[in-house]
């Protein structure tokens, strides 16, 4: 016999309401970090050193622009996830945990909102 | 007055101090040593990215941080972190297929995530620089 109701059962969804969903986030960004990183790297580290005009014009580029979006999104919505994993491991005072895990959220948006901002703002200029 | 009230020392499951370190493990440990980096480390390259937004002396001061020797140094270790990462990464996504677990399986994938990271990191500089 269960206590659980058969629309809890259905849903599947566990005591933490969420499922499988952090596991299956932190897979499909990893998957999409593979290509999006080496892409990004290989810009990044072409662009550095070089004068603002060179770098403006690589970083005008369309192509430029959605690769490193797509990556500034996949890898702070990743990193959320493997930092939350860390604090979850590692800080069992309550207060403490919960404090942390909102500064990763924290974080993690302003990273993505200052690179997509300052991508944005380089693909608009040129 | 009940016994639930007096404190205890609760027995402790087995941690890292008393294991043998290897490979396998510090590749573990590695893996999540290399995320947290990672993460700390975006700092840097949206630092970087706004900078190159705002344009002007203050684009020329960090850029130039990012090509002096220390800048570089700093780069080589984060794509190295990443791509240390990145394999650690697809390790996993084997593993989570149910396939790799066999221990020389595991010893083998140790020892070629290290060694290619190197590698692949080093290549990843000549192909960026080649393109230059």
């Amino acid at each position: 016999m269960s206590l659980r109701t058969p629309l809890s059962r259905v849903r599947g969804l566990g005591s933490a309401k969420d499922g499988t969903e952090h596991w299956w986030h932190q897979r499909l960004t990893a998957i999409a970090n593979v290509p999006l990183v080496i892409g990004f790297a290989v810009v990044l580290l072409n662009a550095v050193g070089k004068p603002h005009a060179e770098v403006a014009a690589l970083l005008g580029s369309p192509f430029v622009v959605i690769l490193l979006l797509l990556t500034v999104g996949s890898i702070t919505w990743h990193m959320r996830l493997g930092m939350q994993v860390i604090i979850e491991d590692y800080l069992h005072n309550e207060g403490v945990k919960i404090a942390a895990l909102i500064a990763n959220t924290f974080f993690c948006v302003c990273m993505a909102v200052a690179g997509g901002y300052a991508i944005l703002k380089l693909g608009f200029a040129s | 007055m009940t016994d639930s009230e007096i404190p205890r020392e609760r027995p402790l499951s087995p941690h890292l101090q008393i294991y043998t370190p290897m490979l396998t493990m510090m590749m573990s440990i590695v893996h999540r040593m290399t995320g947290a980096a990672l993460y700390f480390g975006t700092v840097l390259v949206v630092w970087w990215l706004v900078a190159a937004a705002a344009g002007g002396s203050y684009f020329e001061q960090v850029n130039g941080f990012f090509a002096s020797w220390f800048g570089q140094l700093i780069l080589f270790g984060y794509t190295w972190a990443a791509i240390h990462h990145m394999l650690g990464g697809l390790k996993h996504l084997v593993w989570d297929t149910g396939r790799g677990f066999e221990l020389p399986t595991t010893e083998l994938m140790a020892r070629l995530s290290l060694g290619a990271s190197i590698v692949l990191t080093i290549l990843l500089w000549i192909v960026a620089y080649g393109m230059k």
